[in-house]
C-alpha cells in the first residue's frame, strides 16, 4: 500500500471514531470536556511510561484512560462540592494535570519521543513508518489497525447502547425510571472518549482530537434530525474533512494536523451557513418570512 | 543554582538572595507578577459570569493571528505578533457567540469548535512559516507552552501599563461590572448598560489571556484566569475582596512558579506557574474558613453529634450515650428556645444549628445550606 493511501486511511478512519465520540458528548453538551480530557490524558501516557518503561506497552492506552476519567470524576467532585461552577471545574482542573505532565516530560523523559511537539501535533507523518508484522509478513501500517480497531470499538458502543445512550442523552429521568443507570453509562461513554482520544493522539495529536470530536458532531447537528442520522452524518463529515485535509497538506505541505483540523472548520462554516432549516441563511430567510406574514 | 536544593534554610536564604540579584530573573518575575495581578482580577468576572472557558477558548484562537502577523509583517516583535493574536481572538469569540445565538448548538460546543479549528489553523500556519528561510521557529512556539524567559524590560513595562489602565477600568465602573457580573437583567432594568460592561469585561479577558499567552502559552493561559479567582472566592464574600485577595494570588503564583523553574533544572515556567496557582486554589478549596470542604466536614460531624445528642427518635441502633451529656439536657428541657439566644422564635431551630450556611447573596454561591443541614435540622425540630 502506498505511504501516501495508508495516511489516508488512517486519518479517515480516525476522524470517524472522534465524530462518535463527539456526536456522543455534543448532545448532552459536554463538548468542552473533550478539549479537558485529551489534554489531561498525556499525563495518563507520561506515568504509564515511567511505569513501563517504553512507549509500546498497553499501559499507556489503560493509564490514559484511567487519567482521562480521574479528570471527569475530579470536576464532577468540585461541581458537587458546589463551591466551583461547572465551568471553573474543568478549567481549574485539567491545566493542573497538563502542567504537571509538560514538567514530567521536560524533566525527566525530554530525550526520548514523548516531546510536547508530537503530543500537540502528532506524527501522522511519519505513521506509515511504524509497521504491523504477523508472521514476519508486513500486513501494513500499525496505525491502521489501532485507528480501525478504535473506530470499531467506539462504533459498536454507539450501535449497541443506541437506545440508552439517547435515553440518557435526552431524557434523564426516563432512564431511571427504565432502570439503567445514567452514571455507569456516564463514566462507560468518558471512558470511551479517553480511549479513542489517547489512540488517536499517538497518530495525529490532540488538538486534531478535539478538532474532530467538535467540528464534525456540530455540523451533524445542524444538518441531522435524529440521533442516528447525526451519528452518519458526523462520521460522513469527519470522513469528507480528513480527506480534504490530508490531501491539502500534501499540496501545501503543512502539518497534517493543522490541515485536517483547518478542513473539518471550513466543512462546518459551509454547514453554519447554509445548512437548510437551521443554517444562518435558513434562519434568517425564516426570521424575515415570519416578519413580513405578521 | 541546581545545587541548592532548599533542603537547608540557609543555602535557601543564600540562593534566594541570587536569584533576586540576577536581573534576568527579576525581569521575568516582575513580569510574571504583572500578569498574574491581572488575571487575578479580570479572571474574578470571567469565573462569576461563568466565561472561565472563554480564556481558554481566546488563547488557543489567539494562534493564528501570531502566526499571520508574522507572515504578513515578517516581524517577530511581540507587540506586532500580539496585535495578531489579539485580531484573530477576537473573531473566534465573535463567530463563537453568532454561531450559538443563531443556532441550536450550544455555547460550549459553539467555542469548541472555533477554537480547536482556530489552533490547528494556526499549526498549519506555522508549519508553512517553519518553511520559510529564516524563519526559526523559535519566536513563534514560544505561544504554544510560553516561554518567560523571553519577557525582556520593553514586555515588562507595556504590561505594567496596561495592569494600571485594567485596574483604573475595574476600580472607576466597579459597580457597573459588578451588576453585570451578577444580575444583568436587573442592570438593564435599572437603565445601567450592563451590555456595554459585559462586552468591557470580555474585551478585557481577552486582553489579559492574549497578553499573558507570551508567559504561560495558550494551553495553560486558561488556569491563570481561573485558578486566584476560585481561590479568592473561598475566602471572602465581597466582590471587591475577592478581586484584590485573586490579584494577590496571581502575582504570588507569577513569582512563585518563575523562582521555581529557575531554581531546578528542566522546569518550565509557565507550567510551574499554574501548578502553583492551583495549588493555591486548591488549598483554599480545602482548608478556607466556614465554606472549605474542611470545614463542612467539621459542621457535619459536630451536627450529627446534635442529631444523636437530642435523641430524635432515634432508632435502635442509634441509642446510645450520647457525647455531650449536658447539650442532651439542655435541649430536651426548652427544646424551641436556642440556648444561644440568637435567633428570633420563629426561626426554625435549624438555624443554630448550622452558623455559617452562607446567606450569600451572590448567585455563584451555591454552596448556602448543604442539604444535610436542612435534612438534619428538619428531623432535629420535628424530635422537638
Amino acid at each position: 500500500m502506498p505511504a501516501e493511501l495508508e495516511i489516508g486511511l488512517i486519518a479517515v478512519m480516525t476522524a470517524a471514531s472522534c465524530a462518535v465520540c463527539g456526536s456522543l458528548l455534543l448532545v448532552r453538551g459536554m463538548t468542552m470536556t473533550a478539549d479537558a480530557v485529551s489534554h489531561t490524558i498525556l499525563l495518563g501516557v507520561v506515568l504509564a511510561y515511567f511505569a513501563a518503561g517504553g512507549l509500546d506497552s498497553p499501559l499507556l492506552f489503560l493509564g490514559a484512560a484511567a487519567v482521562g476519567l480521574v479528570t471527569v470524576a475530579l470536576g464532577e467532585m468540585l461541581v458537587k462540592s458546589r463551591l466551583v461552577s461547572e465551568d471553573s471545574a474543568v478549567g481549574v482542573v485539567f491545566p493542573l494535570l497538563f502542567a504537571l505532565a509538560v514538567i514530567l516530560i521536560t524533566r525527566y523523559a525530554s530525550s526520548v519521543h514523548l516531546d510536547t511537539d508530537t503530543v500537540l501535533l502528532g506524527e501522522l507523518a511519519f505513521a506509515p513508518f511504524e509497521r504491523m508484522t504477523l508472521f514476519g509478513a508486513d500486513i501494513g501500517a500499525k496505525g491502521i489497525y489501532t485507528s480501525a480497531g478504535l473506530l470499531a470499538l467506539d462504533l459498536l458502543f454507539a450501535v449497541a447502547l443506541f437506545k440508552e445512550l439517547k435515553t440518557v442523552s435526552f431524557d434523564r429521568t426516563a432512564a431511571l425510571v427504565m432502570g439503567f443507570s445514567p452514571a455507569l453509562l456516564h463514566y462507560l461513554m468518558m471512558a470511551l472518549v479517553s480511549l479513542t482520544a489517547v489512540g488517536s493522539f499517538d497518530t495525529v495529536g490532540s488538538v486534531l482530537v478535539v478538532a474532530f470530536m467538535a467540528a464534525p458532531a456540530a455540523t451533524a447537528y445542524l444538518l441531522a434530525e435524529s440521533f442516528g442520522k447525526m451519528l452518519a452524518a458526523a462520521v460522513t463529515a469527519a470522513a469528507a474533512s480528513a480527506i480534504i485535509g490530508v490531501r491539502a497538506a500534501l499540496a501545501l505541505d503543512v502539518s497534517f494536523a493543522g490541515a485536517m483540523a483547518t478542513a473539518a472548520g471550513l466543512v462546518f462554516l459551509a454547514a453554519l451557513i447554509a445548512a437548510p432549516k437551521r443554517g444562518l441563511v435558513g434562519a434568517y430567510l425564516r426570521r424575515r418570512a415570519g416578519k413580513r406574514r405578521r | 543554582m541546581t545545587a541548592a536544593l532548599g533542603s537547608m534554610p540557609r543555602l535557601a536564604a543564600g540562593t534566594l538572595a541570587a536569584l533576586l540579584s540576577d536581573y534576568t530573573f527579576r525581569t521575568v518575575a516582575l513580569g510574571a507578577a504583572i500578569i498574574g495581578l491581572m488575571s487575578g482580577v479580570v479572571g474574578c468576572f470571567s469565573v462569576l459570569r461563568r466565561e472561565a472557558l472563554l480564556a481558554d477558548g481566546a488563547s488557543h484562537a489567539a494562534l493564528p493571528g501570531v502566526v499571520a502577523a508574522y507572515l504578513i509583517t515578517g516581524s517577530k516583535d511581540a507587540a506586532v505578533l500580539l496585535a495578531g493574536a489579539a485580531a484573530s481572538a477576537v473573531l473566534a469569540a465573535a463567530a463563537t457567540v453568532l454561531t450559538a445565538r443563531r443556532t441550536r448548538i450550544k455555547f460550549e460546543s459553539a467555542l469548541a469548535v472555533a477554537m480547536s479549528v482556530f489552533f490547528g489553523l494556526g499549526l498549519a500556519l506555522m508549519s508553512y512559516a517553519q518553511r520559510l528561510p529564516g524563519a526559526s521557529k523559535a519566536g513563534l512556539a514560544r505561544f504554544i507552552y510560553g516561554e518567560a524567559s523571553s519577557i525582556v524590560m520593553r514586555d515588562v513595562c507595556a504590561s505594567a501599563a496596561l495592569a494600571l489602565m485594567l485596574t483604573a477600568l475595574v476600580c472607576v465602573f466597579f459597580r457597573q461590572f459588578k451588576l453585570a457580573a451578577f444580575d444583568p437583567e436587573y442592570a438593564a432594568s435599572a437603565g445601567l448598560r450592563s451590555g456595554a460592561a459585559g462586552g468591557a469585561l470580555t474585551a478585557m479577558t481577552v486582553a489579559v489571556t492574549v497578553l499573558g499567552i507570551q508567559a504561560v502559552g495558550a494551553v495553560l493561559m486558561s488556569a491563570l484566569l481561573i485558578a486566584p479567582a476560585v481561590a479568592a472566592r473561598q475566602w471572602t464574600r465581597s466582590l471587591a475582596g475577592m478581586t484584590a485577595l485573586a490579584a494577590v494570588f496571581g502575582a504570588v503564583s507569577g513569582v512563585a512558579g518563575t523562582a521555581y523553574s529557575s531554581l531546578r533544572d528542566g522546569v518550565p515556567t509557565g507550567p510551574a506557574i499554574v501548578v502553583t496557582a492551583s495549588v493555591i486554589a486548591g488549598v483554599s478549596l480545602l482548608a478556607a474558613p466556614g465554606r472549605g470542604i474542611a470545614a463542612k466536614l467539621v459542621r457535619r460531624r459536630r451536627l450529627r453529634r446534635r442529631v444523636l445528642a437530642a435523641n430524635v427518635s432515634a432508632p435502635e441502633g442509634f441509642d446510645r450515650t450520647p457525647p455531650d451529656a449536658s447539650t442532651t439536657t439542655e435541649q430536651s428541657a426548652r427544646p424551641a428556645a436556642p440556648p444561644d439566644g440568637e435567633g428570633s422564635p420563629n426561626a426554625p431551630q435549624n438555624e443554630r444549628i448550622i452558623p455559617a450556611a452562607p446567606p450569600d447573596g451572590e448567585k455563584h454561591a451555591a454552596a448556602s445550606a448543604p442539604d444535610e443541614d436542612g435534612k438534619g435540622g428538619g428531623s432535629d425540630a420535628g424530635g422537638a
